[in-house]
Parts: C-alpha cells; structure tokens; sequence
C-alpha cells in the first residue's frame, strides 16, 4: 500500500530538486542582481520541499534511505520528475516559461494537497504553498513582462512557451499508483487539476499578448514513470558527482 | 572585504594649515567621531575615495559570486546545497546595498558596473582563484569571509553614515559565513583521508592569496594615511594581516591542518604569530590581470550583461507602458 504514497513523494520531491537544480546554475550568471536573488530564493524553497519529501518518501520505503541517499544515490530511470522541470534553461525566456507552466500546476496540486488525508502530505503542501504562491507571483509577472515587453522579449516568450507546451501534458497524467492514491484521498486526481491550469495560463497568455499553445497538441509522457529526455542524466552527473566518487563518507 | 589599494588621489597628507576653512570644518567633525551623510559638504577627494572604495568592494560581493556558485550545482549533500545557495544569495545583496551606499555619492548602478565591465575598477584579488575542490567552499567561508569580517568590522565604525550602516549589516552575515565554511572543513577533516587531503590542499592553495587580501604592506601603502584620517580605513592593513594570522593559527590547528609556512611561529615577545615573507609579486600579477582567473571572472560577469540587456530592456518598456496606461487611466 505504502508504494503508491512512496511513488507520490518521489515526485513531488523529484520535480522540487530538479527544478531547484536547474535554477542552481542561473546564479551570479542572471539578466540583473535582484534576478540572482529572487532565482536563489525560489531554488532554496524547492531544496526544502524537496528534502521534505524525500525525508518522508525514505521513512515510509523503511530501507534506511534518507533526503541524500535519494537525492544522491538514484540514477534517472529512478527518478519521478515530470519531463517539464529536467528542461535546459535555455534564454531567461525558456526558464521562466518553465517556471510558470510549473508554478500554475504545483500551486494547485499544493492547494489540493493541503487536504490530503495523509497528515503530514497536508502539512508539507500547507507549507510549500505558501512559498509556491510567491513563485508563481513572480513568474506570471515575468510572463506580462517578457509577453507585452519589446518585440524581440515577446518573439522569444512565445518561442518557448510553443517549445516546452508539449511536457505540460504530463502533469495530468494519472496511473495506477495515482488511482490507489486518489481513493483514499492522499492525493487530487490529476485530470482534476486540468480545466483550473488551462484557464490561468490562458488568461495570463492572453494578458501578456502571446498565444496559448492548443490545448490538444500531442504531449510527451513517462517522467512520472522514469523514462526522462537525454537531459537528466547529465543533470544527475553533475548533481551526484562528490558522493559517487567519495561514497560512504559524510559531508 | 574587498577593497584593496584604493587611490585616494593624495600623494601625502596635507597639514591643517593647507586646508581651506571648508574642509577644516569637515575634519574636525570627523575627528569628532560625527557621522558623514549623503547630503552633507565632503571635499571631493573624499567622495571619490568612498566611491571608489564602496563600489570596489559591491563588485567583489558580485563577482565573488562566481567561484563560489561554481559549486552550487555540485553541493554533495541538500544541506550543503541549501547553505551554499542562502550563501551566494547573501553577496548578491551586499552587493546591492553597497551599490546603494555608492549611490548616495552621486554615482549609478549603471555606471559602476560599466567601470566593472570595462576594466576600469577593480574587485578584490582573492576572487580570481579557482575553486578546484568542495573544501575550497570551506576554505572560502573560513579563511576568505574571515578576512573579509577582519577589515569589516572596522568599518562599521567608519565616517561616512551610509557604508557604516552597510557594513554591520554586512559583518553579521559575513560571520555567519565564517562559522558555516569552518563548519565544512570541520566535516572533512573528521571524514576520510581523502576528504582530509581535500582540506589540507584547499588550506594551501588560499593561504597565501588570503594574506593577500589586506593589500601591500603598510610601508608601501601610500593611500593609507589618508583614509586613516577620514577615517573610512581604521585599522592598517599589516595590524589587520597580525590579527588575521594570530586569529586563524590555532582554528587551522584544531582542524589538524597544517599552514603551509616554514617560518610561522609564535613570538612570545611581540604576543603575536611571525610569519614568512608574502609574494608581491603574485598579488600585483594577480591584480594587473594576470591570475588564473580573471579572464574567465569578468567574462562571466560580462557575458550576463549582455545576454540579460533584452529582459532588461523588456521590463523597462512593460514598465512604461503601464505607467503610461496608469496616467492616461487617472486623467480619465
């Protein structure tokens, strides 16, 4: 019974850390100071939810796993993420298209967490929520700014949103570890979720004066499950590096 | 930290007599102990000495950013990763708040990390190290912020009203700092061999460039006697190196590293450590440009520029369209 809630907390923990990864590597490297400051907030944030999520996923697996053996000892094929988070930065454009597109799904699957009939899921997802609500704040604002900025900032916006549309899919996909799940009200039902996204990120589309990709475009799918893009595992190569050549040791 | 050899534009101190009753009058506040603000009379000299000492030391927050973010991505455990990130981001806003402090004298952001981009002003010459190694983060925290605590305390104390609130500001993170990198080291060196080799090579490779960081000895210091008098240097620049060796000995002892000096000793007589003679001539190589890193630094720094000019300019014009949307509103 416990797989299915270990698999959910994978998840939730994977698209945390990798996301937080990611916006690891902007850092000193930003369009302008503040940028460096709020990206490093909004990674620390998702370092926390993820070590909160994992710390749980390992109590519940009952393997002796902490935070850090999951972090650090799992390669791609083990890891839960959606496709969306694993994408490269790319311009400021792409990383905040991949932001928003996150933020809208995460804000709401927290918001549906919070009454999770798992105790401490709800308390975890009440904490994040608050922290995610900031990010997703911060990156609609950065969705109006780029969106209905200058000429080249809206051709860019447009440009990645139409390149990451095809990994929002996934974050509506349901299996059966999700089924399991839903019926005893530990987690919302993805597809729940779906209607409430499509119609923020289209209202903030349409504010920003760019086009909402089709919401029926072909999707990529299999994160969830472990088949990731070629990205992760050079992500996870550069993450996992210091333990796997220094295993067993503490830092 | 961070500023070293700051051009004051005096060749000698001048005499009371000298002066005019103008910058009489400024001295004797300052000798006074009173505080200098923005909108108070400061001779020229003066300003441009804080301009250029502030913004020295706002770019060393930026720039420092880089060596240590070489790491964020490869923190060995979410702990670590987590204190590193909180870390860089608190230099990010130092060097907003000193750039703030700057602007108080009459200077742009803009301008200054121009005078950055083309060369023109300097940042501090630790920064243009590599860090090689995770116990180079260690090194970084303990020997670099502690020196950098060392010539910043000081300075809370300092003339002009702005940089001293900065600076305490500042000194209470930077400390903070200290502790979470001696921390690290403190990890390794009760780890395995390798993590302890790992230390002891972080220590021998910063060593000397922390030295470094206090900038040329007093005899050499020709700009020194001037800020002394305006009181936005307090402390010189060997008394500061005395009492960064005599403080940092015995930590690197209890970590059971070695200093790589032959001639570090404890002088019972002075009270202090002696130490071996410092290579000038790295640290003027290093600041003419020439050390391992400055190239890469600077381009860093410049290549985030230019690649973040069209977000910069997309915010600028969203912003003004609504500003101009807002007005047209209210005159409605």
């Amino acid at each position: 019974m416990n797989d299915a809630r270990f698999e959910c907390l994978l998840r939730l923990g994977d698209n945390a850390l990798v996301l937080a990864q990611r916006l690891c590597a902007w850092i000193g490297h930003g369009p302008v100071m503040e940028e460096d400051m709020a990206q490093a907030n909004v990674a620390l944030d998702l370092i926390g939810q993820a070590r909160l999520w994992l710390a749980y996923a390992g109590e519940l697996e009952g393997r002796g796993r902490d935070e850090d053996a999951l972090a650090y000892g799992r390669d791609a094929g083990a890891f839960r993420n959606v496709l969306l988070v694993e994408q490269p930065n790319g311009d400021y454009a792409q990383t905040i298209a991949r932001q928003f597109l996150f933020d809208a799904w995460h804000h709401a699957e927290l918001s549906a967490l919070t009454a999770s009939s798992d105790a401490r899921i709800a308390a975890i997802a009440a904490k994040a929520l608050k922290e995610v609500s900031y990010h997703l704040e911060r990156s609609s604002d950065w969705m109006l700014r780029l969106g209905d900025g200058t000429a080249e900032s809206h051709a860019r916006l447009q440009a990645a949103l139409e390149r990451l549309w095809m990994y929002s899919g996934e974050l509506f996909d349901a299996d059966a570890h999700d089924a399991t799940l839903v019926e005893q009200g530990i987690v919302p039902a993805p597809q729940s979720l779906r209607a409430g996204w499509l119609q923020q990120v289209g209202a903030v589309c349409t504010a920003a004066t760019l086009t909402m990709p089709d919401a029926d475009a072909w999707m990529q799918h299999g994160g969830r499950q472990g088949r990731h893009s070629e990205h992760l595992g050079y992500l996870l190569a550069e993450m996992q590096f210091l333990p796997r050549a220094y295993p067993g040791v503490q830092w | 930290m961070y500023a070293q050899m700051v051009d004051t534009g005096a060749s000698r101190l001048r005499s009371r007599e000298e002066m005019d009753a103008d910058e009489q009058a400024f001295q004797a506040r300052i000798d006074d102990g009173q505080k200098i603000e923005a909108q108070d009379w400061m001779p020229e000299g003066y300003r441009r000495t804080l301009v250029r000492q502030i913004s020295q030391h706002a770019h060393s927050e930026i720039v420092g950013m880089l060596p240590e973010g070489n790491w964020i991505t490869r923190a060995p455990s979410l702990k670590r990763k987590a204190i590193l990130l909180a870390k860089v981001q608190d230099e990010a806003g130092h060097g907003l708040y000193l750039y703030s402090a700057a602007e108080t004298l009459g200077v742009s952001r803009e301008q200054l990390v121009d005078d950055l981009h083309t060369g023109r002003a300097k940042y501090s010459s630790i920064f243009n190290y590599p860090t090689l190694t995770w116990a180079d983060i260690g090194a970084i925290g303990w020997l670099v912020d502690g020196a950098a605590i060392m010539n910043q305390i000081p300075l809370c104390r300092c003339s002009y009203g702005p940089y001293s609130r900065a600076m305490v500001r500042v000194c209470k993170e930077e400390s903070f700092h200290q502790r979470q990198g001696y921390d690290l080291l403190l990890a390794l060196c009760r780890g395995s061999e390798e993590q302890k080799a790992m230390a002891q090579d972080a220590l021998e490779r910063w060593w000397w460039p922390a030295l470094m960081m206090f900038g040329p000895p007093d005899a050499d210091s020709v700009h020194s006697a001037q800020s002394q008098a305006w009181k936005i240097k307090l402390l010189s620049n060997d008394e500061l190196r005395q009492k960064f060796v005599d403080q940092t000995v015995p930590q690197a002892e209890y970590l059971g590293l070695r200093v790589p000096d032959a001639d570090l000793r404890w002088n019972t007589e002075r009270g202090h450590y002696d130490f071996g003679a410092i290579d000038w001539s790295e640290f003027h190589a290093v600041l003419k440009g020439n050390g391992p890193c400055n190239r890469e630094r600077l381009q860093a720094r410049r290549e985030a520029w230019a690649e973040g000019e069209w977000v910069r300019a997309a915010a600028l014009a969203y912003a003004d369209k609504h500003a101009a949307a807002e007005r047209h509103s209210q005159a409605a």
